[in-house]
Parts: structure tokens; C-alpha cells; sequence
């Protein structure tokens, strides 16, 4: 029973993180109908800034949580500014153009970011200091740590208030409009390219946070970091409903809760014939099974949520 | 419609970035001189990328030496030169790049850096008849596939797993352990050499789980194990999933002995693992870096050459470019059917013990060292097997 529960605390931990990056996927899939592959490097790239400016703050004697919470804040601008740019660069230029072109242009980005980050810090991994050490607290026979905790409750804080967001400010409403119709929004004096920047931004600064909570729970960074995340985060946008705000935050959840109650349990169930080396296997298959019975993702049919 | 005149742009500034990654060009010479290709193939992307770099500033540094040295070959003063291909830990990506090799026309191949893209790689090398010297692959089959083309100076993972095995259940007396591999090449055939090991000397293996070269979340895996409680968890992978793996260990309250085989052995396994990683064994073929020969004198060139502390092989890589030099000199030839026949034969005495091959292409007598973190550093505990011939 302890063991379940601490596979569940695994998934959550877990999940929160995909959470926050599929929200990026979605955000932007529900609004442009892209998918913005390049959003996994924008995680790495917030990792990795985040990184420097927490070396930088702790050299300068800055007191550990000041320091941690400037070095977010610093994160979050970098990746807002690079969202903004990504968009402004790589994707407003073909946004008229056939829908592979802009696909290709993303896997570009994220090939260009990729190496760019290689050359700014390098091919080899970096220590993640957090200044202070993360206290272990049992819950019965499970144990959770201070940085699992603070993954799960920023997470849970920064989903509400994204839903708050989009669904009680101008800027909202002006999401939800442009993704139910760019044309009549424009008519309706919504400026579509502040909206999709906004967007853009948004998302930018929740893979910022997903960033520094990856780098802070695992302790290490490196500029490949993303590339697996995205591809989970990705997943779990598509099995949620991509478009779908609340499915993004239900599919990131569900996926990590599948992966690791599948690698927990998959082995003893059947008898060692499938090991724990079907984790992601398992992953995708759920999501096989998802898309076959429900094509449009586990919440994918209220268009009007979209945001 | 909207302007795609950016595009070319982006595409330019992503195929400039690409190409940065790729490091070497071939250039004229005189023609008194005899220029001779040594390919290198490793992962310079990736999760393993800083091993890979080792490789290649390892293997650099002793084409640079030779060069400075002057090396005649065949009455011809011989200029070495370094092409350097990035093979991304992918046994696929291996075949490209050994083919690009071959096109290239390189004399003979330093590589690659891991068994898993060693083997499908090495039928490339030889159907072409091209020496190829891995300096760190350690799968059993690497040398077993009965090609005179591949060799290493490297032990395998039978020695390796054997005396890891042997080190778990005799020196540290555990009975109950539980093992997870990394689905590689490298890491299944060291984990299983550890399992037979293990069993021969009446240890319970409890658990047997896998991951993948790529994932840094163990938790759940771990999770399982706990439940189980063994007295120690091997990993047969490398340091970018070692270190994860035993942070999560830790903060899920375990105190299970940790232990790795070769590819756990390195600085960065401490630099990165925040203390958790204290009490961990890992082990290294061969005879501790301070034992070899030459090792104090090579590892402080190689700090002040590259600026930052060697990884893992980069001394292997060194005495694997001077196998295959020292062959080309006894053969009077840099072209690989005359000095083929030779690289078998070749006695050396390298930085990391002395080089003599057996008929398969494995290094004779190979020792294995068994390491743990004590107080942040690499301590020596014990080495194990090897004759006298790979001592110092």
C-alpha cells in the first residue's frame, strides 16, 4: 500500500511537469492550430538561464530564497522574450502559409535552439544549485521532498490561474475569440497579433517554471533536456484533447500517474514477461488506444474552452 | 500573402549552426609528405556528449604529438590528421558515419565510443578492411563477431561484470540485489555478465528493471525496488542516468548500496550529484589513472591542453591512435590492407597499461578496479584479476 502511494506521488510529481508543458502546446495549437515543437527547447533554454542566473545571484551573496525567486523571474522574462521572438521570427511570416510549412520551420527552431544552447553552455551536464537542501517528509510509508511538494502546489496555483486568466480578463476573451474565429475577431477590433503574441509569451513562462522545477527536482541540466520532455508534454496535450486547456492539465497528470504506475507494477503483473523497460511503451499506448477510441483527445470536444 | 523571405534565412543560420558541430577539414599538403586519415567517431550530441568530447580531445592530443614528434612511415614523413564524426550514442547513425568515414577515405578508425554503435558499425569497417581500435567498448560481442578489422584496449564486459559480481558478493558480502539496465548494448550485456556473476556466488538477484539511455526519472522504477528491499542496486548505464538515479535513490530513503559499472566512473558523477552520490561503487578496467604508467604526466598535459579534468577514456583513446600508429610504422604503410596484419602483433607500452592483443582483438590480461566516492572523490578499493603483463 505504501508503495502505491509513493508510485502515485511519482506520477503526480511527474505529471505536474508535463502539465505545465502541454499547456504550452495547447495554448498555441488552440489559438493557431501549430504545433509548436519548439517548445520542449524553450523548457531547456528557461532550465539553462535559470541556471546561470542562480550562479550568478549566489556569487553575489544574495540570500538563497531571494535568489531563487530572482533567478525565476529571470527565467520567465528570457523565455517570454524568446517565445515572443520564436513567433515573430519563425512563425508570423508563414502564418498564411501551407500548415506543413510553419511544422517545419518549429522542428527547425528546436534544432536551432538545441545547438545554440550547446554553444553558450555547453556539451556537458550542469549542477542545479539550489541553496538550500530539500527535507524528505513521510506521509506513512511515502515519501515526498520540499521540491515535490513546491512542483505539485506552483503547479496546481499557476493552472488555476491560467483558467482565471483566459476566462475572466480581456485578454481572455480576446484568446477565446481568436481561437474560435481569427476573421470575426479581427472584425470585432481584436488585435490577433498582440493576442497570439501574449500567447506565445504565456506559454513561453510556464515552460520557464516547468524548467526550473525539471532542474530543481532532478538536479541537473543539460541542453538535451527538452527534447524528451516536449515529446511527453506533447503526448500529454494530445491525450487530453490538444486545444483543450483543462485536457492539457488532465492529460499531463493522467500520463505521469500511466508511467509510473505502469513501470511500478507492469513487471509483477505479468509475470516479468514486460519489464520496466515499457514505460514509455505504455505511455503510448494508452494514447494509441485514446486517439482510436476518442480521435479528438479525452476532453477534446468543448471547442468553446479553447483558449 | 505574407513574405517567406525570412525562411532562407533561418535555414542558413541552422545549417551554419549544424555544421559548426563538426570540427575537422582536410587540407593540402606537400606532396614529400604522406598524409594519413584517422577517423574518430563518438557522440559529440547528445546526453553523452561530454564523453564523447573526451574521446575526441584524447584522441586529438596524440595525433597532435605525433605530429609534433614527426612520425616517418615507410621513409615518408607521415602528417596525421583527425576526422572527427558524430555518431549521437545512435546504432544507426554509427552505419552513416562509418560509411562517410570510408568515403573519406580514413586510414583506420579510432571508435566508437559505445558497444551499441561499435557492433553494427565494425561490419562496416570491415568489409572495407579498415582497422578499427574501439577505445571503451566493452560488449563481449564487439570482438566475437569474427572480424580481423576490430579491435580494443579496453576490457570487456565478462571481466568487468565478473569481477564487479565477484567484488559485490564477496568483498561486500551482500546477498539480496536487485539490478536495472539501461536496454544498451553496454549496459544489458555488463548487467548480465553481473547477474551470472552475482548467482555464481550465491547472491538472490531480487529485481531485474530497465530504463532507457535517455530518461532521468527513476522514481517509479526505484519505487518498486524499494518495496522489495535489497541490500544493493546495480546499473549497467552511464553517468547521465547514474546520477539522477541515485539522487531519487536517496531522497526516496533508501539506503541500498549503489553501484555502476565503467560508465559510473566519472568527476562528473560527483560534481553533479550533490552528495547523494557518496558511498557509491563504480568501476573502471584497467589500473587506477595514478597506477598507470604514465598517467599523473598525461592527465596534467591533458588539463592544461583541453581545461577541464579528463572524463573517462581519453587516455585509452591515446594509446589506441599509438597501436595503430606503431602498426603503420612496422608495416612501412598507412594503407590499411598492409598494416592491418600488423596492429595484432603490436606491444606497447601506452599510459594505460602495457598493449598486447589476444587472436580475437581483446587487450591481453585486462585488469578491472573497483572505485567509491568517499567524502566527494574517487577512491581506489581494489583491483581485480588482470596478469602481470597489463600491470604497470
Amino acid at each position: 500500500m505504501d508503495i502505491l502511494f509513493q508510485q502515485i506521488i511519482n506520477g503526480l510529481v511527474q505529471g505536474s511537469v508535463y502539465a505545465l508543458v502541454a499547456l504550452g502546446y495547447t495554448m498555441v495549437y488552440g489559438i493557431l492550430g501549430l504545433i509548436n515543437f519548439a517548445h520542449g527547447e524553450v523548457v531547456m533554454i528557461g532550465a539553462m538561464v535559470a541556471l546561470t542566473a542562480l550562479q550568478a545571484l549566489l556569487a553575489a551573496a544574495f540570500a538563497p530564497v531571494l535568489a531563487v525567486l530572482l533567478s525565476l523571474l529571470v527565467a520567465v522574462v528570457a523565455c517570454m522574450a524568446l517565445g515572443y521572438s520564436i513567433e515573430r521570427i519563425a512563425y508570423r511570416p508563414l502564418r498564411n502559409a501551407p500548415r506543413l510549412a510553419p511544422l517545419i520551420t518549429a522542428i527547425g527552431v528546436s534544432i536551432v535552439l538545441q545547438n545554440l544552447a550547446m554553444m553558450i553552455w555547453g556539451r556537458e551536464y550542469h549542477s542545479f544549485p539550489l541553496p538550500f537542501n530539500s527535507i524528505s517528509h513521510h506521509f506513512g510509508g511515502a515519501v515526498a521532498n520540499d521540491v515535490q511538494i513546491g512542483i505539485v502546489v506552483v503547479a496546481l496555483i499557476i493552472m488555476l490561474g491560467l483558467m482565471w486568466l483566459v476566462h475572466h480578463t480581456r485578454m481572455g476573451r480576446a484568446m477565446r475569440a481568436v481561437a474560435e474565429n481569427p476573421a470575426a475577431a479581427t472584425l470585432m477590433g481584436v488585435n490577433i497579433n498582440r493576442v497570439i503574441s501574449v500567447t506565445f509569451m504565456l506559454g513561453s513562462a510556464l515552460a520557464a517554471v516547468a524548467g526550473f522545477m525539471v532542474s530543481a527536482n532532478y538536479g541537473i541540466v543539460h541542453y538535451y533536456m527538452g527534447f524528451m520532455l516536449g515529446l511527453k508534454a506533447f503526448t500529454a496535450a494530445v491525450l487530453g484533447g490538444i486545444g483543450n486547456l483543462r485536457g492539457a492539465m488532465l492529460g499531463g497528470v493522467l500520463l505521469g500517474l500511466i508511467e509510473s504506475l505502469g513501470a511500478g507494477y507492469v513487471g509483477d503483473l505479468t509475470g516479468g514477461f514486460l519489464g520496466s523497460n515499457y514505460q514509455d511503451v505504455f505511455a503510448f499506448f494508452v494514447l494509441i488506444a485514446v486517439l482510436v477510441f476518442r480521435p479528438s483527445g479525452l476532453l477534446g470536444e468543448k471547442l468553446a474552452e479553447r483558449a | 500573402m505574407v513574405s517567406i523571405n525570412r525562411l532562407p534565412l533561418l535555414v542558413v543560420l541552422g545549417i551554419a549552426l549544424v555544421a559548426c558541430g563538426k570540427s575537422e577539414t582536410t587540407s593540402t599538403a606537400a606532396s614529400d609528405e604522406l598524409i594519413v586519415k584517422i577517423g574518430a567517431a563518438g557522440p559529440l550530441t547528445g546526453p553523452q556528449a561530454h564523453i564523447g568530447k573526451d574521446n575526441e580531445n584524447g584522441t586529438r592530443m596524440a595525433i597532435d604529438d605525433a605530429n609534433a614528434k614527426g612520425v616517418m612511415i615507410g621513409g615518408k614523413k607521415a602528417r596525421f590528421e583527425l576526422l572527427s564524426e558524430d555518431d549521437q550514442t545512435d546504432p544507426k547513425t554509427a552505419t552513416i558515419v562509418a560509411q562517410k568515414l570510408i568515403d573519406d577515405k580514413v586510414n583506420g578508425v579510432i571508435g566508437h565510443l559505445n558497444s551499441g554503435t561499435s557492433i553494427p558499425a565494425s561490419s562496416i569497417y570491415f568489409k572495407n578492411g579498415i582497422p578499427q581500435i574501439s577505445p571503451s567498448a566493452t560488449a563481449v560481442k564487439f570482438t566475437a563477431q569474427g572480424y580481423n578489422t576490430a579491435f580494443r584496449v579496453m576490457t570487456n564486459d565478462a571481466q568487468q561484470g565478473k569481477a564487479l559480481g565477484e567484488f559485490a558478493t564477496r568483498v561486500l558480502g551482500e546477498k539480496t540485489i536487485a539490478v536495472i539496465d539501461d536496454r544498451t548494448a553496454y549496459g544489458q550485456g555488463l548487467a548480465d555478465e553481473f547477474v551470472k556473476s552475482a548467482e555464481a556466488n550465491g547472491a538472490k538477484i531480487i529485481a531485474r528493471e530497465y530504463t532507457t539511455d535517455k530518461s532521468v526519472d527513476f522514481t517509479a522504477v526505484l519505487t518498486s525496488i524499494k518495496g522489495k528491499q535489497p541490500d544493493l542496486l546495480f546499473f549497467g548505464g552511464m553517468d547521465p542516468q547514474g546520477v539522477p538515479m541515485v539522487k531519487q535513490l536517496r531522497s526516496l530513503g533508501m539506503k541500498t548500496q549503489f553501484m555502476m559499472g565503467d560508465g559510473g566512473y566519472t568527476p562528473k558523477l560527483i560534481e553533479l550529484g550533490g552528495g547523494a552520490e557518496e558511498g557509491t561503487y563504480a568501476s573502471l578496467p584497467g589500473v587506477p589513472l595514478d597506477n598507470m604508467p604514465s598517467g599523473r604526466d598525461f592527465a596534467k598535459r591533458y588539463e592544461a591542453r583541453f581545461h577541464q579534468p579528463i572524463q573517462l577514456y581519453a587516455p585509452y583513446c591515446y594509446d589506441a591512435v599509438n597501436v595503430m600508429i606503431a602498426a603503420m610504422q612496422k608495416a612501412g604503410s598507412a594503407e590499411p590492407a598492409k598494416y592491418l596484419p600488423e596492429v595484432g602483433k603490436v606491444e606497447l607500452k601506452g599510459v594505460t597499461a602495457k598493449i598486447a592483443f589476444d587472436e580475437k582483438g581483446d587487450i591481453k590480461g585486462g585488469a578491472v578496479t573497483v572505485y567509491q566516492v568517499r567524502k566527494g572523490q574517487w577512491h581506489a578499493v581494489q583491483t581485480m584479476g588482470g596478469t602481470p603483463a597489463a600491470k604497470p
